[in-house]
């Protein structure tokens, strides 16, 4: 397959840095909680975009290696964190997570 | 010329539809966009010559993880569209805050140098063959490939043990 000339790395870093600032935006701008994991989804393709972006500039492949096992582990921290959600809705009839607030002094 | 193109269009359709993720008032919309942020995504690492790692993103995120989304959604019966608790003082803040942390990532990405072209031709890295090579090489990742499968096991133990009735 040909080389794609023509992006610059420049424009993957100002797209990552735009897609991250969404997605922390979106943590704080939202209060339920299932919209707060997609933000984090959100967070974390942008650093694999990234990552991709630098695998790409600097001709290797170990950072192509860490975006397997950025997926492995957003995978895992989906699956452990919806169970923790329907637990929480189980338990207060929401997923609001202004109720989430018991530990506070 | 076309890549250019491709590219500001993938770009605009990426953020757009990320935007779109935090402002729809229903939940199901919501992952609907992300499923749309996902194939754009997918679409820029083809762009990036990362070709089985775009298909794995896709296999992957729209695949599975949103589906396991949809479905908690829909399970919980959570489509409605109020959302108690929040005000605008708190609202104001969070723009406020995203702004901010904007401003400071763009003005300190800004000034990197060296980024305006790739440094060789690139087409062979994102390839399978390649990259289960780097994988499994002699110095290669083969002991953070065997902790990921026992993260996938705790996780699958900790989802099951989690979603039980009663835990005593």
């Amino acid at each position: 397959m040909e080389l794609i000339p023509g992006i610059s790395t420049e424009h993957y870093i100002f797209l990552s840095v735009v897609l991250f600032c969404i997605g922390a935006f979106g943590v704080m701008y939202r209060k339920n909680a299932i919209i707060v994991f997609m933000c984090i989804e959100l967070m974390l393709n942008a650093v694999n975009l990234l990552l991709v972006a630098f695998s790409r500039q600097w001709n290797g492949a170990d950072a192509q290696v860490f975006v397997f096992f950025v997926m492995a582990v957003a995978a895992a921290e989906v699956a452990v964190g919806l169970a923790i959600l329907m637990m929480i809705y189980r338990n207060t009839g929401t997923t609001d997570i202004n109720v989430l607030n018991k530990l506070k002094g | 010329m076309i890549s250019q193109y491709l590219f500001y269009f993938l770009s605009f359709v990426s953020v757009m539809s990320a935007l779109m993720v935090v402002f729809s008032k229903n939940p199901v919309y919501s992952v609907l966009f992300l499923i749309l942020t996902f194939f754009s995504i997918a679409g820029h690492y083809f762009l990036l010559n990362a070709q089985f790692l775009g298909m794995v993103h896709i296999i992957v995120y729209a695949g599975a993880i949103m589906v396991l989304f949809l479905y908690v959604i829909m399970m919980l019966n959570l489509n409605k569209e109020d959302e108690p608790g929040t005000t605008t003082m708190s609202k104001i803040a969070a723009t406020i805050s995203g702004g901010i942390l904007m401003l400071v990532l763009v003005a300190a990405t800004r000034s990197v140098h060296g980024m305006e072209s790739p440094v060789a031709d690139s087409s062979q890295i994102g390839s399978i063959e390649n990259l289960g090579k780097v994988l499994f090489a002699e110095n290669g990742f083969l002991l953070p490939f065997e902790i990921s499968s026992i993260l996938f096991l705790a996780s699958m133990v900790g989802a099951v043990f989690l979603s039980k009735k009663e835990i005593r």
